[in-house]
């Protein structure tokens, strides 16, 4: 029984493949899919996503969004999907520090939206980050 | 018959537009491959997110979820984006965009524009621009975030009942079709057959957290998607239909060189004939 796995970001299509199993960094918690899974819609929040393809584990860090799980199908929506080579630590680091700089600079009650991007960013990020320190050779 | 003077200088005169045209065009071309790409990459993801978003749809009825950016007012004020070019020699898009807006929304709504060309078309009619944006190329998400960010805000207060988008829909280089879509109140998509969605019976998914939730940060995510993803089609549509009228009044400006080339000769030969002639004629006379 195959699962195939979508990966989908504005930007491109990062994934489309057979994959065996894939784990999520789902709104409550990891969760494993399987082949055969039932319907479900959930959260993502930043963090790693691991699937099975030909016995090797791969990983990617994402960004927040979403995933749908169907019978034999998961598309996961997400605004950042990286390998372990793609992540550069150092623009990283930055790319953090200028949104926390930012979220200084923001009123907070002024503009929630702006408020709730900037975390966003930072979280995103962060995951990153964490990714990168933990695979990095 | 035309003097040789005049037209060598109309040969070149043409010359240099074509010269220019030509340019435009291979500008216009190396753009439109970078804008087309963006906007068709964008699609896979819009298109997955209306796939959940129906999904999501198809699960609840309308008493169930609820949410201020799917509420169904009765009232008629509509709130239009109007997405253009900033610059002209694109062919028809801008008229057609506006004979479409004409067409599909009500006289009396309220505008925010992107993009010069229809901006001063609408002030130039008397409508009422609420906002104006501008849109750097290749055009960067955070610009649709800050547009739909103040559609939603217009909506959710209440000052409008209705809020779409005009705009161009890009099918191919050749072919662009100018559209109106409803944003907001969001209605969730009807399922295709393409759209990417999960097979099977979809009507008895989980959801986590819960589906209120999942659907509170979906909406707004949609909603930007949906700005996002009008930019850039117009976007991709403006190079596309810019490099196409380019290359044919490269075309036609190549044709009429020819044309005047050729009247050029037939001219200047005619002249030699004459010259001849009078020559001849002369000698004649002397003899």
């Amino acid at each position: 029984m195959a699962l195939h796995l979508e990966i989908v970001t504005p930007e491109k299509k990062i994934f489309s493949d057979t994959v065996e199993n894939v784990y999520l960094p789902g709104a409550d918690g990891e969760m494993g899919i399987l082949p055969s899974h039932a319907g479900l819609v959930t959260a993502l929040q930043p963090g790693e996503l691991r699937y099975l393809r030909e016995g090797q584990v791969n990983t990617l860090a994402i960004g927040s969004g979403f995933a749908e799980v169907g019978k034999d199908k998961i598309v996961v929506l997400t605004d950042m999907a990286l390998g372990e080579s793609e992540i550069d630590e150092k623009a990283t680091e930055d790319a953090i520090q200028r949104a926390e700089e930012k979220l200084l600079g923001v009123e907070h009650s002024m503009d929630a939206e702006e408020v709730a991007y900037l975390q966003g960013i930072i979280a995103k990020q962060s995951a990153a980050l964490r990714f990168k320190r933990k695979h990095m050779h | 018959m035309a003097n040789l003077r005049d037209i060598r200088r109309r040969i070149k005169s043409v010359k240099n537009t074509a010269q220019i045209t030509r340019a435009m065009q291979l500008v216009a071309a190396a753009k439109m491959k970078k804008a087309q790409d963006q906007a068709m990459a964008g699609r896979d993801y819009s298109s997955q997110l209306n796939a959940v978003l129906s999904d999501i749809a198809a699960n609840f009825s309308d008493e169930e979820v609820s949410h201020p950016l799917l509420e169904v007012r009765e009232g008629n004020r509509e709130l239009v984006l109007v997405v253009s070019t900033d610059k002209g020699l694109c062919g028809p898009l801008n008229t057609n965009v506006a004979k479409k807006l004409r067409a599909e929304t009500s006289a009396d709504a309220k505008y925010v524009t992107v993009g010069r060309k229809l901006r001063v078309m609408l002030e130039k009619t008397q409508k009422d621009i609420l906002a104006d944006y501008s849109v750097h190329d290749p055009v960067p998400f955070a610009d649709a975030r800050a547009i739909a960010a103040f559609l939603t805000k217009q909506f959710v207060d209440g000052k409008f009942d209705k809020v779409s988008i005009a705009y161009t829909r890009f099918v191919n280089t050749l072919s662009q079709v100018p559209e109106v879509i409803q944003l907001l109140p969001v209605k969730p998509p009807e399922q295709s057959e393409d759209s990417g969605s999960i097979e099977g019976d979809s009507s008895d998914s989980l959801f986590e957290p819960s589906a209120s939730e999942v659907l509170a940060s979906i909406l707004p995510l949609y909603v930007n998607f949906q700005v996002y993803q009008a930019l850039l089609e117009s976007r991709a549509t403006e190079h596309s239909a810019r490099m196409v009228a380019m290359k044919a009044a490269t075309d036609n400006a190549k044709k009429f060189i020819k044309e005047l080339t050729l009247e050029y000769n037939k001219v200047r030969q005619a002249a030699i004939t004459a010259e001849l002639l009078e020559i001849t004629t002369a000698m004649k006379a002397m003899e």
